[in-house]
């Protein structure tokens, strides 16, 4: 792999930048492979690369019937945090925060991981319950979180507006400093860029349409429309499309894939040093390395493969920015995009085994996958190459749902009395 | 924002509207009876389908009343609506035919 | 006007009229009609902007929505600041304070700028390239650098003031883009009587016509033709249009988002105005008559100040009036260039050289520039330009090669040859289709009931648009069940200008030093796209990503085909097989405040209020949002803080009587001849033996076993339930029993009605809760015997009926009068005066949850979390045992749920009692253990009791029941605090109270 360094692009801009190799090959899909990965997000190019690089595997192969990165990993607002609520899922997320917290050097590709902070808001009696709560759990399990009063949290986020005549008042923050975003595709392409140095091919334009499976049951082999492929162990991380792709092998999941979209407005100086979120009010912002004030929305409450959802709900998003933080009022929506999210019952994800000897699967992210980018990617690789899950991911089995051990992170949110 | 027919009012928009997940799936008349498996499939398991779905929807901020509707969820386009308790429409039935 | 590059005539801009303007503070003038774009030229200024990335100077480059150099601040007063406005589109209103933008000290003088002589080293992508290490210093050092040098414009820095306004609209026909196309159609459709829509994002409709000056129609001057056009639309009260309105977004099911900009250019703006409107268009046919938009030309030097589109630069001499430049050449691949080259030349500007990238030019524009004597170049481009911040002269050379010529001009037109502006067909879904000939996307098959018109079809003929735009007219007012008129031809005269082009990057964009631009803005290069294709980036969204080309505030109106050329001819592949990006809305930015519109402050969200809230507001009360109500928290007195107030009103209810304000709770009547089997089979509880007149507590779960919602049911006849239930769950409550009902049990005969708004509910609580009742009652018996503990009876009160229920949620002898809401002030002020002979305290909701922590009672939503069975609650007693069902019930047989290690509901007392632990704390067994520590559970509610004299806690711990006695740890952030595991029930245990 040729090393990227600030010498490199000097020694570049002297020759006019024409010795840099392709990041990754485009390489003919082989027959068979030790492992195929379907999908190509940061989640199935990560799972190759920890297959590859702590696992010895490196036979194998990550389909994906678009362009790289494409799909949720090119479509999120890339925020990052681990501050969860129950045990299990915290342990999981900051699996992925300690990734993160050296990935770019990891993988030789600066992904600008920008630990700017994420500031979750409180504007009912309830939810400051909630998020202290939280931010208890937290402290005792090792993950930085903290309350902030109002005067703090517009301390630490001045353009936020902390007005007490508010419809819906700031009432304090649950702040974790270590939270932050990254640049999505460069996750997407440095993992592709590692990975394809340890030998992994990486196979675009290549669509799963069918897995095959031997007399005991066991997965042989995909098709594609790029022709089949013999493989014993296939990990399916398809985000919206787990459903379809898992149906290929008969295997049922608890989840549903509903439109989620996001949207940023046009360039502007820095002026929001940091990531704020308010689930109460639906609204989600950071700015990035660009300039781009980056707003998520909600979803839209019926399933959907369309990548698109409703005006009214951007309108929705927005309105709540609007009371935030007035002074973006005049500011302008320069593009708006959806993507797919594969909720499951309790949305916290599945990362697996499955019934059927030799697929794996890595679903039901919901709203939060990008975040769990490294930590997901490296424990499917370590779940396919051992066939049993890590004891950070064991929790996250198809069969609790089955047994009633729910990892409930948004009923945990739920207002009431 | 997607336009609805409800089979009571006529073509409302989404926001009178309250989704209502997959349609067709009859609480079974003896939970008891059921093994783990079995009542999991019933409470979570969804067939999440790209294409043609049958699901229910409710009229909430009009008739109130639940039917259900086939749409194609690679389109969001509505194939059809129809009263609870009546069969999904065949292939030939929905709008433009087979979805 | 004095401006030497202002005619003397023509133009629709009005000469009488001056406008005083500033730009970067300097004053200007300009005239009605001018854009602040126009009036700059006219000025004789094109330097406006400095790049993204390498702060080159940057002139005017178009005249529309395209623009992507000219972007400005404007600024209105010190709350109305927008920035990133295209100058373009700022119609010119006296006064207009204007600034440039990312630059620093000056426009002229920018030392960004500097950016350019480390250009070779930042290539697209260097980012991902370095500043990895120290890894440290990405935080400190390195990204606060890239974020200050990214951005343009300055955010507003105040709230905005100006309002937005929001409208749902239907139409038969919705026509977006009122040029040519647009007007024919409109025509057409509004003759057939249809309800007619045409908007247009300009100040005014016209499209093309507006910069025309020869072409006829119908044998009138086309700009005549226009007026009359108009003049009838206006006159049809079928037809509404929207000038200055942006048709957006197109959604899905025909719904079309319109942003219509309404005072921003105006000099003084009505306060009756909003300034923007949101229109939210249902049209059940629409006609997309979008135009093309002119593509630049991708040679070495393309950005300076003074290179413009040549069809802007005709549009600026047309409408507005203005010259680009005394001596001008011109590059073309397209005829269009000779058009305008002929409309400058009449008016007296110099025309330098005619560059014709192309082999022939024999178009009848071609040949009136030849007879005019224009020097032309076949086969010919621009190797290199001249010049700092505008541009003084161009070398042109043969296209194959060979010596340049150096050639000076203070402006440069080009023009690539148009693309059809298919982006909201593309939005709509509609699958685009490659014209080889013509080199562009042209709408295909669509996916909604909508038909593309004129030029955005990649149709250019005047006689043709116009033809074309009648058919899609008449096409869709057939499709809207109408009869369409009959087809009726338009004469008109206009030149055949044709549909040459150019692609990609001209000869010498990839030569040592050159910097030919694709993207303008973000300051992508050709070279820029073919390292990206070196790199292995091969899908067109791989490298815009990559390079950011076509992601600046454009869009790529202008970038995208180019981009898409240069990188089918690096990789040897067909454009259509390369892909081209998604085109997403909207069209051009929207301002957020459009899309809140009148969601704003307490608009924001609906304010519930009960009957009594003014009057507790009268009396000082603080209150909470709980869903969308305001609810009196607590009622301070004379300076209390919210634990004195606290103490007192509890201390008061327990030794006297209180009153509280129970109206939020959500209220549902069940009636029907099976009522009763319908509760039983929805709540955990036996509800067939409840004899009329007695109340219960019932449990609802959801089906996955897990407490969904609770609340106090009464039995009030045979065949009617009153079933309550939380503030917060009652929709959702209703929603069940909806689904259930209507889905599950179609044959079951209840009906099911929300009385919650129909009840104000007042609790009054305590010892002396009777006495204060008693006076104001009729026909009611509140003795013990009669009205026993969890009953309820009707009757009067104050002489109005009353469903009053003997119930308490606080330990102590209670009643909750529900009484009609129209009633609820003035029985409350009866209330509240019978009781202050008693000592009556008001109280609120945070007093309300220490009573009932007291006595152990659960709150929905915080000693439950969606995770919570009925016995982890302790709630089993409520279960009906011999019922074969109810929702939920098979759920609780799972493995999980019966697990000996779930959390269950204990109270905590710490040793140490004047210690109040914060709600939401862990709870650990061994305090010593390190971080992870293995948290057994967490504290759901916590409180000082002023009745026990002590803190009291309720918490969920693993194994609870089996820990009584034992001592925990609650780890907080200044060490751990020692814990003593009781009984959830800290008062009165034994129930007596309740039943006095």
């Amino acid at each position: 792999m040729q090393k990227f360094s600030a010498f490199s692009l000097l020694r570049e801009g002297l020759s006019g930048q024409r010795g840099w190799q392709a990041q990754w090959r485009s390489p003919e899909p082989k027959r068979a492979y030790d492992a195929v990965i379907i999908g190509g997000g940061g989640h199935g190019l990560g799972a190759a690369y920890y297959l590859a690089k702590e696992h010895g595997l490196t036979n194998i192969a990550v389909l994906e019937k678009g362009w790289i990165g494409g799909g949720n990993t090119g479509r999120n607002t890339t925020i990052i945090r681990s501050n969860y609520l129950f045990q299990e899922s915290s342990t999981l997320y900051d699996h992925a925060m300690k990734l993160w917290e050296n990935l770019s050097q990891s993988l030789n590709y600066n992904v600008m991981f920008s630990q700017r902070g994420v500031l979750m808001l409180a504007h009912t009696v309830h939810d400051v319950q909630v998020f202290k709560r939280h931010v208890h759990a937290n402290r005792v399990n090792g993950v930085d979180n903290e309350w902030l009063t109002p005067e703090e949290a517009k301390d630490f986020c001045p353009p936020l507006n902390i007005e007490p005549g508010m419809r819906y008042p700031v009432l304090g923050g649950a702040l974790q400093r270590r939270g932050g975003t990254a640049r999505h595709d460069a996750v997407a392409w440095g993992y592709a860029r590692a990975a394809d140095a340890l030998g992994v091919d990486i196979i675009q334009n290549c669509e799963v349409t069918g897995i095959r499976r031997d007399a005991s049951g066991a997965v042989n082999g995909v098709e594609t429309t790029r022709g089949p492929i013999s493989t014993r162990k296939i990990g399916v991380s398809a985000a919206g499309h787990t459903s379809v792709v898992m149906g290929m092998a008969g295997v049922r999941l608890p989840l549903e894939s509903y439109p989620l979209q996001a949207l940023v407005s046009e360039p502007i100086k820095p002026v929001f040093p940091c990531v704020v979120m308010s689930n109460t009010i639906h609204a989600y912002i950071s700015q990035s390395d660009k300039g781009e004030l980056v707003i998520g929305a909600g979803t839209d409450i019926y399933t959907s493969y369309t990548q698109r959802g409703g005006l009214h709900v951007n309108a929705h998003t927005l309105d709540a920015i609007c009371e935030l933080f007035p002074q973006f009022r005049r500011m302008r929506m320069l593009r708006n995009w959806g993507g797919i999210v594969d909720v499951t019952p309790d949305r916290s994800p599945i990362i697996a085994k499955t019934p059927v000897p030799g697929l794996y699967v890595n679903c039901g992210w919901g709203t939060g996958g990008f975040k769990a980018t490294p930590g997901a990617a490296h424990l499917l690789a370590w779940t396919m190459a051992k066939d049993e899950p890590h004891p950070i991911n064991a929790p996250f089995t198809i069969e609790r749902f089955r047994d009633g051990y729910l990892i409930d992170e948004a009923a945990a949110a739920a207002v009431a009395h | 924002m997607l336009l609805i027919t409800c089979p009571y009012c006529g073509p409302r928009p989404e926001l009178e509207f309250a989704y209502g997940g997959q349609a067709h799936i009859a609480r079974p008349q003896q939970p008891a009876d059921l093994n783990d498996d079995a009542w999991a499939e019933h409470l979570y398991m969804r067939d999440n389908a790209k294409g043609a779905h049958a699901e229910r929807w409710r009229h909430t901020h009009g008739c109130a009343r639940f039917f259900n509707a086939v749409r194609d969820t690679g389109s969001d386009r509505i194939l059809a609506t129809y009263e609870t308790g009546t069969p999904r429409p065949a292939a030939g039935d929905l709008v433009g035919g087979a979805a | 006007m004095t401006s030497v590059y202002r005619t003397k005539d023509g133009g629709r801009i009005q000469r009488g009229k001056p406008l005083r303007f500033t730009f970067d503070g300097r004053a200007l003038q300009g005239v009605e009609g001018d854009t602040l774009a126009s009036a700059l030229l006219a000025n004789g200024i094109h330097l406006v902007g400095r790049s993204f990335k390498y702060h080159r100077p940057r002139g005017i480059l178009s005249a529309g929505a395209d623009e992507p150099n000219a972007l400005v601040g404007v600024r209105r007063d010190a709350a109305r600041y927008t920035p990133n406005l295209r100058a373009t589109q700022v119609e010119l209103y006296d006064g207009l304070e204007a600034e440039s933008q990312n630059r620093w000290p000056s426009l002229a003088l920018d030392t960004g700028a500097l950016n350019g002589l480390i250009s070779p080293f930042i290539p697209a992508g260097f980012y991902y390239k370095t500043f990895m290490w120290p890894r440290k210093a990405w935080d400190s050092l390195y990204e606060p650098f890239i974020r200050a040098a990214a951005g343009l414009g300055r955010a507003p820095t105040q709230a905005d003031p100006d309002r937005y306004l929001n409208r749902y609209a239907h139409c038969d026909v919705l026509i977006a883009g009122a040029g040519p196309a647009g007007l024919s159609a409109a025509l057409t459709a509004a003759r057939s009587g249809a309800r007619v829509i045409l908007c247009d994002e300009q100040s005014e409709f016209g499209g093309s016509l507006l910069a025309e000056t020869s072409a006829t129609i119908e044998g009138l001057p086309a700009q005549v033709w226009l007026q009359e056009a108009i003049a009838e639309l206006a006159g049809n009260p079928r037809v509404v249009l929207l000038p200055r309105t942006t048709a957006f977004g197109y959604f899905a099911h025909n719904l079309i988002g319109l942003n219509q900009r309404v005072t921003d250019h105006l000099a003084v703006p009505s306060a009756e105005q909003p300034r923007e409107r949101l229109w939210q268009v249902r049209a059940k046919e629409v006609i997309l008559c979008a135009g093309a938009l002119e593509r630049p030309l991708v040679f070495p030097g393309n950005d300076r100040p003074g290179i413009l589109l040549a069809d802007s630069a005709r549009t600026y001499l047309n409408r507005y009036g203005v010259r680009p430049g005394k001596r001008v050449v011109i590059i073309t691949a397209h005829d269009g260039a000779y058009r305008a080259a002929l409309d400058l030349h009449a008016a007296g500007v110099e025309i330098a050289a005619i560059a014709d990238v192309r082999a022939t030019a024999d178009g009848p524009a071609p040949q009136a520039a030849r007879q005019a004597g224009l020097p032309i170049r076949l086969r010919t481009t621009i190797t290199g330009t001249r010049g700092g911040l505008r541009v003084e002269g161009v070398s042109l050379a043969a296209m194959d090669g060979g010596p340049s010529q150096s050639v000076a001009c203070d402006a440069v037109l080009m023009s690539g040859g148009f693309t059809p502006s298919v982006h909201l067909f593309s939005q709509s879904r509609g699958k685009l289709d490659w014209d080889p000939a013509a080199q562009s996307f042209v709408p295909g098959r669509s996916a909604e009931r909508e038909r593309s018109a004129g030029a955005s079809r990649g149709l250019f003929g005047l006689a043709e648009v116009l033809a074309d735009g009648a058919a899609a007219g008449a096409d869709a007012v057939a499709a809207a069940g109408l009869t369409p008129p009959a087809p009726r031809r338009l004469e008109a005269s206009g030149i055949d200008l044709g549909t040459d082009g150019f692609l990609g990057a001209l000869p010498g964009a990839g030569a040592p030093g050159a910097k030919a631009f694709v993207d303008w803005q973000n300051d992508v290069t050709a070279k820029d796209l073919l390292l990206a294709t070196r790199e292995g980036f091969r899908s067109i969204e791989h490298i815009k990503r990559y390079t950011t080309t076509g992601m600046a505030t454009d869009q790529g109106k202008t970038s995208n085909m180019n981009a898409l050329g240069v990188v089918s001819e690096a990789l040897g592949t067909p454009i259509p097989a390369v892909g081209l990006t998604t085109f997403r809305m909207p069209y051009t930015p929207v301002t957020f405040g459009s899309l809140a519109a009148t969601s704003r402050g307490v608009l924001f969200d609906p304010v519930r209020t009960t009957p009594i809230h003014d009057w507790a507001a009268a009396q000082g009360a603080v209150f909470e949002d709980v869903g969308l109500w305001k609810r009196a928290r607590y009622f301070p007195r004379g300076g209390e803080d919210m634990d004195a107030a606290v103490a007192r009103e509890c201390l008061a209810v327990r030794s006297g009587v209180g009153v509280f304000d129970a109206t939020t709770l959500g209220k549902i009547e069940v009636v029907g001849p099976d009522a009763a089997k319908f509760m039983n089979r929805l709540y955990v509880n036996a509800w067939t033996k409840l004899a009329p007149g007695r109340s219960r507590y019932g449990v609802l779960l959801r089906d996955d076993g897990f407490i969904f919602d609770d609340g106090v049911v009464g039995r009030v006849a045979e065949d009617r339930f009153h079933v309550t239930t939380t503030t917060g769950g009652a929709p959702r409550v209703l929603a069940m029993m909806e689904d259930y009902l209507q889905t599950e049990w179609p044959d079951l005969n209840v009906w099911l009605t929300s009385t919650t708004e129909q009840w104000a509910v007042i609790a009054v609580q305590g010892p002396q809760a009777r006495q204060v009742l008693e006076g104001l009652v009729e026909g009611i018996d509140l003795s013990a015997e009669a009205l026993p503990h969890m009953s309820l009876t009707e009757g009067k009160i104050c002489g109005v009926p009353t469903r009053l229920f003997r119930m308490s949620f606080t330990g102590e002898l209670g009643f909750e009068v529900n009484v009609p809401t129209s009633h609820g002030r003035a029985v409350w002020e009866a209330i509240w005066a019978a009781g202050q002979p008693h000592g009556m305290v008001a109280y609120g909701t945070e007093t309300m949850h220490v009573l009932r922590a007291e006595k152990g009672y659960i709150i929905v939503g915080q000693e439950t979390d969606g995770t919570v069975t009925p016995d982890d609650a302790g709630l089993s007693w409520a279960i009906g045992r011999t019922k074969a069902d109810y929702v939920g019930k098979r759920s609780l047989a799972r493995e999980a749920m019966n697990a000996p290690d779930r959390k269950q509901l204990v109270g905590l007392y710490t040793q140490n009692p004047s210690v109040v632990i914060e709600e939401g704390s862990q709870v650990v067994a061994d305090a010593r253990q390190q971080i992870p520590m293995r948290p057994i559970g967490h504290v759901s509610s916590s409180y000082m009791s002023a009745t026990l004299g002590r803190s009291i806690a309720l918490a969920l711990v693993s194994g609870g029941r089996a820990r009584m006695g034992q001592t925990l740890f609650v780890p907080t952030a200044d060490g751990e605090v020692a814990v003593t595991v009781t009984s959830p029930v800290f008062y009165d245990q034994e129930g007596v109270r309740v039943n006095a």
